[in-house]
């Protein structure tokens, strides 16, 4: 039920790139639920991945976390990830803690 | 520099979010997997777990896992010597590259390589083994840093007190359903003694026999009547079945005469009350009031029993439950000099006394039980094992007892005092 209305309301698909929303779900346990979605978009076949911080003000620990299990579950699939939207802020921490070496900036 | 204090910042952010959510404890499962995350976040970890270690076992189940893939084990064993040095190192990051010595990381050996495992983190807390963290490359592919290993440490003895803390409260939960058993163990035993009691005492007696139990199962009756909670009336039937064991020092000449008997007997006799008090006062109950249930078994509300004399407000509740039970059993069973009698004579009897020898609602509630069996709304039929089909299921019973239950309203404690006419109590 909750994961349908994630797909509803976090992804968007255009062929074989799927757009996330991070929102704010990013930094609590639900978040869970993005990086499962994320996953099961890259078995089907997914090949470039857009996460969108639009919406994203401050991202803590366990939003970091996430996205690094979605960056390796992309890394293990052979598919890209394209950050886009990052305030400078978020930037500089991903800088800092490598996620920039796995994704492309945008 | 600057990068170092952001790192810092964001590290020590993480480290205050773990401490609240050990704290809170709302669940044990999603506090490991937030904490697993918070380390993971806070240095930028690709993938890692937390495990908690079986002291009986001798083993690691992982609690957590993030990005180990279904091939890495969920369990991992360790051996003697593994447990020692993990106890010698403490709480302190271990590197897989340079342990290869211990057994564990040879067994292990290819799972860890295949994940890149870089740190094992035994969570030492109190010189016992409670888990293990393991933990994955960084996403910088660096090597851990020295203060960042001390904030792994850091963070490891709030999972290793989360833990120790779900550790402590399984043993107590399971400690606390072991003595409840015990106790329920004893009870049992306690409730059978008493049982086997009974039946010790009316052996004495071979014109009542079965009298002290019956006597149990009709103040098990009212009390449950009464909607006492499950122990409560577990203790008025150990009232009943206990209320004549003073009778065992009385002379069995004079409990089986066939005839009545005189004064000097009937003194002896009437010595059984306050004996049995005697006998069961040292004893520790589970039930209160089963001593003074003996004592007082034969006093009466308008304060012509014995031993005492006491009126209605100073007889304890718990014998006026006996006395109604030991008297209906004297008027339903044959004996020596005096045939039973028939169940609506009983009946009447018993509305007759209420509120000289009896207390009213007793009666109501005694008759109410007797009621809803014959009309057949209870099940379990105790009044008809008890007593038989015949002699309680006889014609008219239940418009009589509907009819007496009607009748007998709410009765003033000071009615009795105004009586003169005694009741037809048991001879003992
Ligand atoms: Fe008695």
């Amino acid at each position: 039920m909750i994961a349908e209305n994630l797909s509803e309301s976090s992804f968007e698909n255009s062929s074989n790139t799927f757009v996330v929303h991070a929102g704010d779900y990013l930094n609590k346990l639900s978040g869970e639920k993005i990086e499962r979605e994320c996953k099961i978009r890259l078995e089907q076949g997914c090949k470039e991945l857009v996460v969108d911080f639009s919406q994203t003000e401050i991202i803590n620990s366990i939003g970091i976390s996430i996205l690094l299990g979605v960056i390796d579950s992309a890394e293990n699939l052979g598919a890209k990830i394209i950050f886009s939207d990052l305030n400078a802020e978020s930037i500089e921490l991903f800088e800092m803690l490598g996620l920039t070496k796995h994704v492309t900036i945008a | 520099m600057i990068e170092e204090r952001t790192k810092l910042v964001h590290a020590f952010g993480a480290l205050a979010e773990l401490g609240q959510e050990v704290a809170n404890r709302h669940n044990f499962q999603e506090t490991i997997r937030t904490s697993l995350h918070l380390i993971s976040g806070a240095l930028g970890i690709m993938r890692g777990g937390v495990a908690r270690y079986s002291r009986y076992g001798h083993e690691l189940n992982m609690l957590a896992v993030r990005g180990l893939g279904d091939d890495f084990p969920l369990s991992l064993s360790l051996c003697l010597e593994d447990e020692r040095q993990f106890l010698t190192n403490g709480l302190n990051p271990i590197e897989t590259s340079h342990a290869r010595v211990l057994p564990f990381f040879q067994v292990y050996d290819r799972s860890f390589e295949s994940r890149r495992i870089e740190l094992f983190v035994p969570l030492v807390i109190r010189d016992e083994i409670v888990g293990a963290i393991f933990l994955g490359e960084k996403a910088t592919g660096e090597t851990y840093s020295s203060y960042e290993k001390e904030i792994i440490c850091a963070m490891g003895r709030h999972i290793g007190v989360a833990v120790a803390q779900r550790n402590l409260m399984a043993e107590i939960e399971r400690q606390t359903a072991e003595n409840r058993k015990l106790f329920d163990d004893l009870r049992t035993t306690y409730n059978d003694t008493v049982k086997a009691f009974a039946a010790a005492i009316d052996c004495k007696d071979k014109y009542t026999e079965g009298h002290s139990v019956r006597v149990g199962r009709y103040s098990e009756i009212i009390a449950a009547e009464l909607e006492w909670g499950t122990a409560e009336v577990e203790g008025a039937a150990t009232a009943g079945y206990l209320h004549d064991v003073g009778k065992l020092t009385v002379e069995r000449k004079i409990i089986n005469a066939p005839y009545r008997i005189n004064a000097k007997e009937s003194a002896e006799l009437n010595k059984h009350p306050a004996v049995g008090y005697e006998i069961l006062q040292p004893i520790h109950h589970p039930y209160t009031d089963v001593p003074l249930a003996a004592k007082y078994h034969h006093e009466r509300l308008d304060g012509r029993g014995y031993p005492d004399g006491l009126y209605d407000r100073e007889i304890p509740y718990i014998a006026k439950i006996v006395n109604l039970a030991d008297s209906f059993d004297a008027m339903t069973t044959d004996r020596p000099y005096k045939a039973r009698r028939q169940a609506p004579d009983v009946v009447e009897d018993l509305k007759r006394n209420a509120g000289k020898q009896f207390a009213p609602e007793l009666v109501t509630a005694f008759l109410r039980g007797m009621l809803r069996e014959i009309s057949g709304d209870a099940k379990d039929k105790k009044f008809r094992r008890l007593l038989g089909r015949e002699y309680m299921e006889t014609e008219g019973m239940v418009p009589l007892l509907r009819k007496t239950l009607n009748e007998m309203k709410p009765t003033s404690s000071l009615t009795y005092i105004a009586a003169s006419v005694g009741g037809d109590g048991p001879r003992h």
